[in-house]
């Protein structure tokens, strides 16, 4: 049953991929541009070397922040914050990184750390808000999201935490060397998959860990399941709401630091700020689960590093936001009516398999 | 219609008022029913019978349309109709009284008669017209309401008369009432009953459906028994004499298995000791008014209520669910200001009402819901970590040991039936040797199998010392298995009741405050 309950699994996301070229396809043809030549040219510049690195760096950052937006959909909470706490988090990181001079091993675990705490923190406000006050986290944490990219405007522009790094541009302290994680060309001899890669695998399998063998998970999973079942078996939901919160605030923090350390060395007034958007449609995709996300991340990154070819083949490059768009649309529709199906056919099986023991004995 | 005649005449010449032929429907995981027939005559009292879960309320929703068959024609009054929804079946004039009232509390009887179906001047809605139709009806059939009264100011057996109007009102000759006494003390249900015989004699056909079988041969004209989904026979009392015991053979098949507890099983030590209870509602109500009771090892206390009158929040506050006033002690340790988890880890069981919502992760598997309320102790888990292996392997036991049918523990809970579900719970519950159980409604809406299965291991566990609070709304449960009765009303014990001399009338009666039984 089990290898069954995972091959239907898969249904969704490949209905989601095939939908989504079939449509993509048919705006090719009307806006008259050559569906294969688009699509191969995505193709084929989407597996040379240099692009697989860079989707596999995005796909890290992506990963981090869909996994931050699932720990919280596993108990039905809403962290639309992450855009925020991730910001704040680099922000800090960064400004601390900068002014560290200490050998690489303690000075990265001092950055990861305070990206995490600053991350949390942030999130904590949400939590608190949540836990004490009623305040739903949906509305607080987007209201945080405005707070925090003014907070670090602010001091970016106004404070010492800013200051001239290149070209006109303020930023956080540029980061020296030894706090630097930049990685390795392992696949493309010119361009370095982020040292983070390898950090995120390790925390993808952290959080299937905990989720799954430890007590806090299964807590974490019973209050998403039943709430009210959860909290007759003894689960306080606050506590979890907290708790939870905070991992996913501290999971969120570490967003930025994959292109901060791998790349940027600064955090500056250019720094993406909305790569947490982009992880609640992957954690959809990849319905909160490591290894969906990270598929999910791929393909998003994948989409995103051959959206520039499009320009060369005359094609506006938006044409991959739609396929983003329908993949999520088509993929959590399709997820909802296999779960139906899917505990509809079980009871049949166990209704079958329980006919035939019953003639058998 | 020419009714008046003889009962021979009408039974050959009228076509019946409704008539079933060779029903199937099938769900996932039961056939709800196969091959049904059934035909109720015109102007009777038809009662259809059958356990808990033999497809009695399955068959209610296909002549209702709210289902629609898998194969068979259902007939009315002769005329082979097609049900696609509830609006199909009213418009043949069918009604159906729920066991659940679905009445607005802060409508008047009128408004809530009209909901739906209000007689209207354009926009406005004609009240005068309403009010005249329904005391039309109400004339007609012999029933006495006050059309101006707030409903949340009626008790539960006017709230059914509304509810019987309302099907009345919008034209329904057919009646269907589902379970209507579950919700009713005895002096009410004959009440009830005075009420159909004047429906009846006002020419509406009712079909009755209980598993209550003393009520059945009170009233019905006709009585159709359905066991495991399917019609298994047809029975006149007004013609041949029949007893309960007949028919409750016909249900179960066999003869009914009784709750029973045999000999005294009580011991000295004082397992739970409750003093000065309360809980207190938001708005103020004390809805546990300062209850005080003790339960000893090896000892039943049972509670016995009518629904909402505080059972649930006592449950609650013992396990610390909701907040309360008074102590708590479990084996003289003052336990009052115990989180949940810790009280469970102390060694209490507890098997809430509500099993889907409160005592099933319906979309886990079955190992995963084995540890749910036990998360914390062996065998499912070791300091921060969870062991799987041992907690499936102790699930297989839960599941070889309670009778769990099920074709093994990686199946979702969902997929299972109420009654294997409840197994599932009960065997959890009793797992790691608990010393004080609470169980609601433990056997309620599941099959005499498993119903006999879960009072042998109450039996059993209350031999080897451990304590019970049982709640019940089966009276007949509640005196069979208890060793002592409290009776509980409005937050409240009334009285007490000594289960070897109370009958389940007496108990009923003082249910709702009307009687006193000896202690």
């Amino acid at each position: 049953m089990k290898l069954r309950r995972f091959l239907t699994s898969l249904i969704a996301p490949l209905l989601g991929v095939v939908v989504s070229i079939a449509v993509t396809a048919a705006i090719l043809v009307f806006i008259h541009a050559s569906v294969s030549g688009v699509f191969s040219a995505m193709l084929k510049y989407g597996t040379s070397p240099r692009a697989e690195t860079l989707i596999l760096n995005l796909a890290t950052t992506y990963f981090l922040s869909a996994l931050a937006v699932a720990i919280g959909f596993k108990m039905n909470l809403f962290n639309i914050g992450v855009n925020g706490q991730y910001v704040l988090g680099a922000v800090a990181a960064g400004a601390v990184a900068g002014n560290l001079t200490l050998p690489k091993p303690i000075s990265l675990t001092i950055t990861i750390l305070v990206a995490m705490i600053v991350g949390a923190a942030w999130a904590g406000v949400a939590a608190w808000l949540k836990v004490s006050r009623g305040v739903s986290e949906v509305i607080s944490t987007i209201m945080l999201n405005f707070i925090a990219i003014a907070i670090i405007s602010f001091a970016i522009i106004r404070t010492s935490v800013g200051t001239e790094t290149a070209m006109n541009i303020r930023g956080t302290k540029v980061i020296p060397e030894s706090g630097m994680l930049r990685g390795s060309a392992f696949i493309d001899p010119k361009t370095k998959v982020y040292g983070f890669f390898f950090v995120t695998i390790f925390i993808g399998l952290l959080y299937w860990f905990v989720l799954n063998r430890t007590r806090f998970g299964y807590d974490l999973r019973a209050t998403g399941h039943s709430a009210s079942a959860a909290r007759v078996s003894g689960i306080e939901a606050k506590r979890m709401t907290t708790i939870t919160m905070l991992i996913s605030g501290a999971l969120a923090g570490l967003v930025g630091l994959p292109y901060l350390l791998g790349d940027a060395a600064s955090y500056n007034l250019n720094f993406p700020t909305d790569w947490g958007f982009t992880g609640i449609a992957i954690a959809l995709l990849g319905r909160n689960n490591p290894l969906g996300i990270a598929f999910g991340a791929l393909l998003w990154a994948f989409l995103d590093v051959s959206s520039g070819q499009l320009i060369l083949e005359g094609v506006p490059r938006e044409i991959t936001t739609i396929m983003q768009g329908l993949i999520v649309f088509v993929v959590v529709m399709s997820y909802e009516i296999v779960r139906r199906n899917q505990i509809k056919s079980e009871q049949n099986r166990v209704a079958k398999a329980l006919e035939a023991q019953a003639v058998s004995a | 219609m020419s009714a008046q005649g003889s009962d021979c005449i009408k039974m050959n010449s009228e076509a019946p008022a409704v008539e079933l032929r060779g029903i199937w429907k099938r769900f996932p995981g039961v056939i709800a029913n196969s091959d049904i027939n059934l035909s109720v005559t015109k102007g009777t009292v038809h009662a259809i019978i059958g356990e808990n879960g033999a497809g009695k309320s399955t068959l209610m929703k296909i002549l209702y349309g709210m289902q629609e068959p898998d194969e068979g024609t259902i007939l009315i009054n002769g005329t082979e109709l097609d049900f696609e929804s509830p609006a199909d079946a009213i418009e043949a004039g069918i009604g159906m009284v729920h066991q659940h009232f679905m009445l607005a509390d802060n409508f008047t009887v009128l408004e809530n008669i009209i909901l739906g179906s209000e007689p209207h001047n354009g926009p406005l809605i004609n009240f005068t017209a309403a009010r005249t139709k329904i005391n039309d009806i109400a004339a007609l059939n012999g029933l006495s309401i006050n059309a101006d009264a707030l409903v949340a100011t009626l008790g539960v057996g006017d709230r059914q008369r509304i509810e019987i109007l309302k099907v009345l009102y919008r034209g329904a000759k057919i009646l269907i009432l589902d379970e209507p006494t579950a919700v009713l003390v005895p002096h009410e249900v004959n009440e009830l009953f005075d009420t159909l015989r004047e429906l009846k004699k006002a020419g509406n056909t009712i079909i009755f459906i209980s598993h209550k079988l003393d009520e059945v041969l009170a009233i019905a004209d006709e009585i159709t028994v359905i066991r495991r989904g399917t019609t298994v026979g047809a029975v006149n009392p007004r013609e041949t004499r029949v007893s309960s015991e007949d028919l409750a053979v016909m249900m179960v098949g066999s003869e009914l298995p009784t709750p029973e507890t045999p000999g005294n099983t009580i011991r000295d030590e004082v397992v739970l000791d409750v003093e000065h209870l309360s809980v207190i509602s938001p708005s103020g109500k004390a809805i546990v008014d300062d209850i005080s009771f003790s339960i000893r090892s090896g000892e039943i206390v049972g509670i016995a209520g009518v629904e909402g009158n505080g059972q649930a929040e006592i449950l609650d506050a013992l396990m610390g669910i909701v907040e309360s006033t008074g102590t708590v002690k479990f084996k003289l340790e003052d336990i009052s200001d115990l989180s949940t988890r810790k009280r469970r880890e102390l060694g209490i069981g507890f098997i809430p009402e509500d099993r889907q919502r409160q005592a099933l992760l319906l979309n886990a598997p079955l190992w995963e819901n084995r540890m749910l309320g036990q998360q914390t102790v062996a065998p499912n888990s070791k300091g921060l970590l969870l062991t799987p292996k041992s907690a499936k392997a102790d699930t297989e036991r839960i599941v070889k040991q309670f009778d769990v049918r099920t074709p093994g523990i990686n199946v979702l809970a969902s997929a299972l039936s109420g009654g294997n579900q409840q197994k599932l719970i009960v065997g959890r519950e009793m797992s790691g040797e608990p010393k004080l159980l609470i169980a609601a409604h433990p056997t309620r809406g599941i099959d005499v199998g498993a119903q006999a299965a879960i009072w042998d291991h109450l039996r059993h566990a209350r031999e080897a010392g451990l304590a019970v609070l049982l709640i019940s709304a089966d009276l007949d449960e509640l005196i069979g298995m208890s060793d002592t009765i409290k009776v509980l009303l409005r937050g409240r014990f009334v009285a007490d009741a000594n289960p070897s001399t109370v009958t389940p009338e007496q108990l009923g009666t003082a249910m709702t405050g009307a009687g006193k039984v000896s202690a």
